[in-house]
Parts: structure tokens; sequence; C-alpha cells
């Protein structure tokens, strides 16, 4: 065993080399990185600092109380579909608020981006109603960077499995997790249709790791945090690590509302809220937002300034704009034997096949993978699982309950969102949080191609369904989506600084030492799962920030 | 299980009641729905769960904001106890085909909000009958080792076929107990799926 390294504490009026605003998939590993490479860094997280013995299986501490996400008391939003619409009080978003951030609380899908998610907008042209373009990077410049994720924070999987996955240069570091019934069922009815499921690809371990187990297929994993670090989260990993360096300081409690530029037009830190609610003020030599894709264009625009009076580093007018949640639908069946997939984790079983549509065929651009799940816990069930028309008490709604509770399997899809430039997040101008802070407004209404796209794998699934015998089958409407739990593109990456807010350095083209990454860089959706990318990215961000500060860039 | 029953009917009927929001005869009350919504029947129910404990401390401590609620809604069962059936007084007189009928005056289901999340919150409810419905089934289904009152002897989590333990081995259910492993997929015909 090596020593125990202690764990830096920085005065505030010490210039570190790096501020990082947000401790969770990006934030993390961009700690851990920097860290590791010599750098001090500080880590300001808005949420408080929980570790494995906090975590419980108490369904009312998810979620009435939010125990690991923003609560909508104290930090409300409002909604609204177009800007013409008034915005109103709505919950429409939820993140993980802790330590870790939404990686703690996931449900650990951990699909690569393929090669056309990158280069879109060139194969297939405009689309009308959308600002989809090709980002600034390729799948072949990510590649080494989901493999690194991949082996150093420990994901399950079966390379090679789907005939439609991306190259990649090395296979997955442990096997998969346990097949769930749930998951035979999907295989067996997938192949029947011709169509080619596997093991899905999941950040959580298979196998144990230095202090952390194997999953104990607890049953409790979506929305709860991981008691045994067996989901491959920041907290269960990069933050330990970027700790251990001795370099790192991860300060909890710490809530950023402005980044302030010197007369040079550099940022020179952060100032943020303690735990207390005094207003104190972290000094560093460069500053990386990865608060994620709601909290990061907020930031840039309570910091509006002289210089940025529509919001820091928002030249583009793009801070906060092009938001994507990710599409898809769902069918649910019951089935005559117990599955019991209310144990384990949620997700075994994916199908690629469809990632790639051909938009003249099926009429809307865009693709997705379908999985098998049962994500829900008892009360979360009790509350909304049945199917609709069910009887909602009594003793008819008991027997429903003891029936369907260890049969009910759901088909979940997950698709494209194509980039609007008008969907995203912004002030709103009369609510605020318990912190005096302007709330979030979200501003959202799909693009039309992706509620088609939804229908269509709706109606893959309730196929699959059919295929695999159900004994009862539902499926509710596609509707437009207002709740996101996804934030992707709204600071997107680019090489205009006209139609981006960050290069492919994630610095900012207004203010040179200032960094974005998170899921805001993300300049296309994806098909449904995007924290590999986006861990992906922190790792790439990493170096390439890493070469231009021993370059001497950052400080000029 | 019946010693829970008896136990929260006795703290019911006693002058020193065990609790911390309710009086025993709201509690009585409340009770008496609780159980319509969850029935005793061959199995426990929300009374053999200890449900109606569990509500009086959430009403304390995470559902505060729904005390008013409770109480108002009280007063409404009562008045609608005495004008359906003269000369009564209390829900938890009446038979249960009774409560029954006073129930479905007051069961407003709620808009069907598409697809379930599971961020949906167990107090959603405004109503006083969906939140005793949604309070009775948190109290019937919540993890019994969460010091929250509820689902004693975890009878809730019996009754819906989830093992009361927090570790599973694979195989779980009776589709994955004869899988022989995963068989490698053909190649796929081109890219597209259609």
């Amino acid at each position: 065993m090596s020593a125990v390294t202690p764990t830096p504490q920085y005065k505030t009026t010490d210039e570190v080399d790096f501020v990082i605003v947000g401790s969770g998939a990006a934030g993390g590993i961009l700690a851990k990185e920097l860290s590791t490479n010599g750098f001090r860094v500080v880590v300001l997280e808005q949420g408080p600092y929980l570790t494995e013995k906090d975590f419980s299986h108490d369904e009312i501490k998810i979620l009435n109380e939010d125990f690991l996400t923003n609560h909508p008391d104290r930090q409300p939003n409002t909604f609204r579909k177009t800007p013409q619409d008034k915005a109103k009080l709505q919950r429409a978003l939820v993140y993980g608020r802790l330590v870790g951030g939404t990686s703690v609380h996931f449900t650990a899908n951990f699909w690569r981006f393929h090669e056309i998610d990158f280069i879109e907008r060139s194969k297939i042209g405009p689309v009308a109603g959308s600002t989809l373009v090709d980002w600034p990077i390729t799948y072949a410049d990510l590649e080494p960077y989901y493999t690194k994720v991949e082996w150093e924070v420990g994901i399950s999987g079966l390379a090679g499995a789907s005939p439609f996955d991306p190259p990649r240069s090395k296979p997955y570091p442990m096997p998969p997790l346990s097949v769930k019934s749930g998951g035979v069922i999907f295989e067996r009815a997938a192949r029947k249709l011709g169509w080619h499921p596997y093991p899905a690809p999941m950040a959580i371990l298979s196998q144990p790791r230095p202090g952390r187990a194997a999953c104990m297929n607890c049953g409790f994993c979506l929305g709860f945090g991981c008691e045994v670090g067996a989901k491959s989260s920041s907290l269960a990993y990069a933050i330990r690590a970027a700790e251990k360096t001795g370099r790192c300081e991860i300060r909890p409690n710490s809530y950023v509302h402005k980044i302030e530029l010197d007369a040079n037009g550099r940022a020179t830190g952060a100032i943020y809220f303690d735990k207390d609610r005094k207003v104190q003020r972290q000094k560093a030599k460069a500053v990386i937002l990865a608060a994620n894709g709601a909290e990061t264009p907020r930031l840039l625009l309570l910091s509006a300034n002289k210089q940025f009076p529509n919001g820091l580093a928002n030249s583009s007018g793009l801070v906060g704009k092009n938001l994507m949640l990710n599409s898809g639908g769902v069918a649910n069946a019951v089935f005559d034997e117990p599955l019991n997939d209310y144990k384990g984790y949620a997700v075994s079983r994916i199908l690629h096949d469809f990632y790639e549509l051909d938009a003249n065929k099926v009429g809307f651009v865009g693709g997705g993978g379908l999985d098998a799940r049962f994500d829900m816990t008892p009360i979360s069930f009790a509350i909304a699982s049945l199917p609709p028309g069910s009887p909602r008490w009594g003793k008819a709604y008991k027997d429903l309950l003891a029936h369907n509770f260890t049969r009910t399997l759901e088909i979940f899809c997950h698709g494209t969102s194509l980039p609007v430039e008008n969907n995203g997040f912004d002030l709103d101008d009369t609510v605020k949080d318990a912190w005096g802070l302007p709330a979030l407004r979200m501003t959202y209404k799909d693009h039309p191609d992706d509620l088609k796209l939804s229908a269509w794998l709706a109606e893959r699934a309730k196929e699959l369904l059919d295929a695999a015998g159900a004994v009862k089958q539902w499926s509710y409407p596609i509707q437009e989506q207002q709740f996101a739990v996804h934030l992707l593109g709204t600071c997107r990456m680019g090489t205009d600084p006209k139609s981006s807010v960050i290069n492919a350095d994630h610095r900012t083209h207004d203010v040179k030492n200032l960094f974005l990454c998170d899921g805001s860089s993300l300049v296309t959706s994806g098909r449904g799962q995007p924290t590999l990318t986006i861990e992906a990215l922190a790792y790439r961000a990493s170096d390439r920030i890493t070469q231009l500060a021993h370059r001497g860039d950052l400080t000029v | 299980m019946l010693s829970a029953a008896t136990h929260a009917r006795d703290a019911a009927a006693s002058e020193s009641p065990k609790f911390d929001f309710f009086s025993a005869e709201q509690a009585a009350e409340i009770e008496a729905v609780s159980a319509r919504i969850i029935p005793t029947t061959d199995t426990p129910g929300a009374r053999e769960a200890g449900v109606i404990y569990f509500i009086d401390r959430a009403l304390l401590t995470f559902a505060k904001d729904q005390q008013k609620t409770c109480i108002d809604g009280l007063a409404d069962l009562q008045f609608r106890v005495a004008q359906t059936f003269p000369g009564a007084t209390k829900f938890s007189a009446l038979t249960p085909d009774q409560q029954d009928q006073i129930l479905h005056t007051l069961d407003e289901p709620p808009a069907s909000t598409g697809r379930r999340s599971a961020r949906n919150r167990p107090n959603v409810g405004s109503s006083f009958f969906e939140t005793i419905r949604a309070a009775t089934i948190a109290g019937f289904l919540i993890d019994p080792d969460s010091n929250r009152q509820g689902n004693r002897d975890a009878v809730g989590w019996k009754v819906i076929g989830r093992d009361p333990a927090h570790m599973f081995q694979s195989p779980f259910g009776f589709y994955d107990k004869d899988y022989p492993g995963y068989e490698p997929n053909p190649p796929a015909n081109g890219k597209a799926g259609s």
C-alpha cells in the first residue's frame, strides 16, 4: 500500500492552475487527468460530497427529497415550447447534484457514438428546420479516448457482438453482466426477426476492481447511488483518483454563479456561494466549466459583462441554443412467467440494427437503438407502471401489482434529436432560485423528424414484443418532450466562431483561458446514450489542454 | 404480521396513541381509507404493513406540505359519510362496500401523462384521495430498512413478489434460468435496418 497522500486545501487566494466547475462525468475525468499531469486543481461542485455509505434504497429520499438531484423548490425552472410562448413554472430537468454528478445515479448505458454521428450532415445534406452540422473531430479522433474510458472507468461488454459497431482498438476490459430474463426474451425475439441483439455495454463492473465490488444485483440502480462502487461513476473512480494525486481539491457545496474577466479579457477564477451562502472567489490560471448542458450555459449567461453583454463567450449568440434531449418511444408487456427483472441493473440486451436508417425509405432523418429494461423500483412501479386503464386501488389493483411486478418488461427506444436553434436554456426573466439567481428557462419543441423516428422505433419495439409472445402489451402515444435528462449541444463545438461556442480543444472562441467540456459540447445527439462520449471528450480535452498549458498558451 | 395490525388498531383505539401527527381518531379514519386502497385479502394489506405509521411520520417529514390536504380531507370524508349514510359518523365504522362507495366519489384519476417516469413523485396527488392513495402505496412498498415505519416485515414486497434481499445472483427469473450463453450474431446485410 502506498502512503495516503493528503488532499490539498487550497486557499481561495492561491492562484491554482485550473478551477473546474462541476464534478460529474466530464468534470471528474478532467480533474483526474489534469491533476495526474501535475497541475493544481480545485473542483467546485454545487452539491454535497456523499460517499457509498450515504446511499440507500429509500425511494422517498430519492423521489420526494431529491437526495441526489436538483431540487425544484430550491432550484426551480420554467418551461415553454417556443420563444413565443410564456414560460411556466414546471420541472423540466433533472441532474445529479452531488460529487460525481449525474454519473452517480444514471442507468449506466454506455454506447459509443458511431462514425455517422460525427459526419451526418455531410452524408445526408441539409435538414430543413435543423441546424445539423458535422463535428470538427471524427470518430477516429475520439476512438483512443473511448477505449481509455472503457478501460480506466470500468465497462462491461462484449466487443464485436454487434455487426453495426464502429471499429475499436481494444475489447472491453471485462465481460458483460449476467443476462436478465428480459434480456433473454429480447434476444430470442430479435433473432426471430432477423435482428442482431447483443449484451449491453454498461458502466457497471462485472468483476471487482481495487476498492470497488462487482455488481451485486441489488436492483436499486437507475436513480440511485451504488453502495459498493460497482456503478462506474466519476465518484467511484475519477474523483478518488484525482484526490490521490495530492494536487486536486474537491470542494463540495460550492455553487458557482459568475466567471469574471480581468482587463485583458482573461478569466480570473470562479465566484461561488459556499455552504453558508457566503460569496467566495477561487483564483485560477484557467477555468473549465463542466457543469452540464444546462448549468454551463446558464453560468455563461449569468456572467455577462461589458465585453460580453449577452453572456460570457457568447459572441456567436449560441450559448444555451441547440439543446438536444434524445428521442425515443416505448412499448411494454407482461409475460406468463416471472422475469424478476427487479433484480440486477436495468438493461442487459440492446440492438443497433436501426442506428442508420435510410431517410429516403423511412421519411425522416435519424436512427436509434432498442433496449430491454426494467428500471422501476417498487413504489415507482406501483404508482405508474401498470397498463393504462388498470384499477388504481382495491383488491383488483393489489392483485395486478402482485402479478405484474415480476412479469413486466419494457422495450425502450433511444434515438436522434436533431439540433434546433430555438431549443435551449436561458435565464428566466422572473423566477429566481433560492440564492436569488435567475432560474433556468427551458425551451423545447422536438423536430418533426424526431417524433416520426420515435413512433417508428416504438413500432419496432411492438414488433419485438409480438415476436416474444407477450401476454399483454401496451404503449403510449408519442408526445412532444417536456422533460430533460440528457442535456446536449448547448455550447456546441466547431471551427467557426460564428456558428459554435468552443473549438475542438474545448476552448471558448472568445476567452482564451476558458474551456467548456460536458454535454453542452456535443454537436449531435448520437442515438441516445451520451455519457461515454462526454467522458471520452473529457479525456481528449485533458490532453489538449495539457498541451496548451505546456506550450504556455494559457497565460497569453 | 398480525401483531402489526393489532398494534395499529390498539394504538388507534387507546387513550394515548402512538402517533405524532394524527389523533387516534384521525388515524383510525386514515387507516380505514388505506385499508381499502390496499386491502387485506389472503395476503397482508396496508394495515399489516403499518402504513398508517408511515403516513403519520410522512406528514411531519417529507410530506409536511400535505397536512392541510389530509385534515381538510378528513372533514370532507366525514361529511360525505354522514350525507350518504344518515346516522353514520365514522368512515372506519362503515362496511367495506360502504367505504368503497364513498371512495369512488373521491377518486378522480388524473389525466394520463404518457410514459411513466422513474422520476414520478409518489406524492404528486393534490386531492385528499390521491394523497392517501400515493402515501399508502409508498408506505406499503418502501424499503423496510429505510426507517420510515412502512412495509413492516417487508410484507408489501412479499405481496408483489419482491424478495426482500438486497443481493441477488443470476439466474434471476424463469426465462434466464436455462439460458445456454450468448451465441454470436450472424453478419448484418448492409447497415440500414429497413
